[in-house]
């Protein structure tokens, strides 16, 4: 995990997240509140305890959405030339996707490499009727056309800075910051 | 759990640390989890070229390799040798050089002497996978063969596995013994003093009949195939006297079915010989699952070798 040290500024403290997750999830149930086929998919790793984070407070509004996992390692294309071989975690997607509205949640939108690879593995399990795409944070610097429908804030960054988002849920405390991008 | 250091070559279980067993088995669980979608198929190796180098028969390891291949996305290329410069003399080195000409990133290599998928992988930047080499290794057999047991058994160690059949000559039964002895098993053999390995370690036990076997109270019998073509050598008389004294006769496969035995054996099968009809159909055969579990656990070892990677070997 990145240490304190590497911060170079907070985005988002613990309250903030809150507030981001808790618009984010007015947002689903206003328009996804009469629907029985939602689905909240988490990309791995912190798109899954975002979505989960999601999925309580929609509980919380009466919403009982499906819950499923993607893990988009053998999708990147920079796995022949990584020094560290990922183990695969495995996509979990146990209920029916075909007619389902799947709400994609990743923590960090940023080119969206991420979000297309995400999307072709979630598509080999089948064809929901509705694709939309949440994150917590919508870093600018899109190198394809994917766009969240949901998001928590908007920023701008450096180049050489990264996004680290920690979750309650996974890390112990919830928390955005920005970190140098070699230090990973 | 991560792996640091890539490894170019499959050539042997014997060189492979816990490490890199347990991320091939690991990794082999979502590779499987993916036979159920609607799409069997990931891009991992999109652009990479896999050439099958067969230079004995087989048609199910290959088809194994050529399915796992497919479903990482590869272009797969069978090199025929019956129709190649082969028969017409060129040396296995020779062949090896035309094949990094056409720039395979991946070699699946059988042969009949052993050693020979060592030589070819010093001789290659190619990612070399030994399907089988003589009586040495058939490391893919035994890590499906691994895999498939610890689906049913979770836990290895303290496990029993009896090995029947052409011990001395079979690389299934040094690879596979290998593994599940890394992996916490206890193994016994049960075979013709003609085929029984002349050098074994003290812990494995050795039978020479059936009901001493059994009553060493394994989980599992894993059955060797019988090679026809060692028929013609005096390791045992007749196909029917192998099949009283070492098949699993409808007997035996009552004796298994009371005590909930599981069943193995790598293929393909004699009827008659080995095993019969009634030993096919026994309800804990591990068989048909050891041959979907091949494609799986061959797409985690693909995945994992890495063509060009320095061999720390």
């Amino acid at each position: 995990m990145t240490s304190a040290s590497d911060r170079i500024r907070q985005l988002l403290d613990a309250a903030g997240v809150a507030r981001c997750l808790d618009g984010i999830a007015a947002a689903i149930h206003e328009r996804w509140k009469d629907e029985p086929r939602l689905a909240l998919v988490g990309v791995y790793q912190r798109g899954v305890p975002f979505a989960r984070a999601l999925r309580q407070r929609l509980r919380d509004r009466g919403m009982e959405p499906d819950f499923g996992k993607i893990d988009i390692t053998q999708y990147r294309d920079d796995l022949q030339t990584m020094t560290v071989l990922p183990k695969l975690e495995g996509s979990e997607i146990t209920f029916d996707l075909e007619d389902a509205v799947v709400i994609l949640c990743d923590e960090v939108i940023h080119t969206a490499r991420t979000t297309r690879a995400a999307l072709e593995e979630l598509l080999g399990f089948g064809r929901p009727r509705c694709v939309q795409i949440a994150a917590l944070v919508d870093r600018a610097g899109r190198e394809l056309p994917l766009y969240p429908r949901y998001s928590g804030i908007e920023t701008d960054l450096p180049a050489g800075e990264r996004v680290c988002v920690r979750f309650v849920d996974g890390d112990g405390v919830d928390e955005v910051f920005t970190c140098p991008w070699e230090k990973k | 759990m991560s792996l640091k250091t890539p490894r170019k070559d499959l050539l042997d279980i014997a060189s492979l640390s816990d490490e890199e067993i347990e991320f091939v088995l690991a990794n082999a669980v979502p590779f499987k989890d993916l036979f159920k979608r609607s799409v069997k198929k990931v891009p991992t190796l999109k652009g990479r070229t896999v050439l099958t180098l067969f230079y004995e028969p087989s048609t199910r390891t290959r088809s194994s390799f050529e399915v796992a291949a497919n479903r990482l996305s590869a272009d797969v290329t069978h090199f025929d040798i019956e129709s190649s410069s082969v028969v017409k003399g060129e040396s296995v080195l020779d062949t090896v050089e035309t094949l990094e000409s056409m720039r395979a990133d991946y070699i699946v290599v059988r042969h009949k002497q052993s050693g020979t998928p060592n030589l070819i992988a010093k001789n290659t930047r190619a990612s070399v996978i030994n399907a089988g080499d003589g009586w040495h290794a058939h490391p893919t057999q035994a890590l499906l063969d691994a895999f498939t047991l610890r689906e049913k058994l979770r836990d290895l160690r303290g496990a029993r596995a009896l090995i029947v059949g052409d011990i001395q000559h079979s690389r299934v039964a040094r690879s596979t013994s290998l593994i599940l002895r890394r992996l916490g098993m206890s193994l016994a053999y049960l075979a013709p003093g003609s085929m029984m390995p002349r050098e074994t370690p003290d812990e494995v036990g050795l039978f020479g009949n059936w009901d001493d076997a059994l009553s060493w109270r394994p989980d599992v019998v894993y059955l060797l195939r019988v090679q026809s073509e060692r028929l013609d050598e005096p390791f045992f008389p007749t196909a029917a006297e192998y099949h009283k004294h070492y098949g699993l006769t409808d007997a035996r496969v009552g004796i298994l079915r009371e005590r909930g035995l599981w069943l193995m054996h790598p293929g393909p099968v004699n009827r008659g010989v080995e095993i019969t009809d009634t030993g096919m159909n026994y309800e804990r055969s591990l068989i048909n699952a050891q041959v979907e579990n091949g494609i799986a656990v061959r797409m985690s070892v693909l995945y994992w070798l890495r063509p060009g990677a320095l061999e720390e070997s």
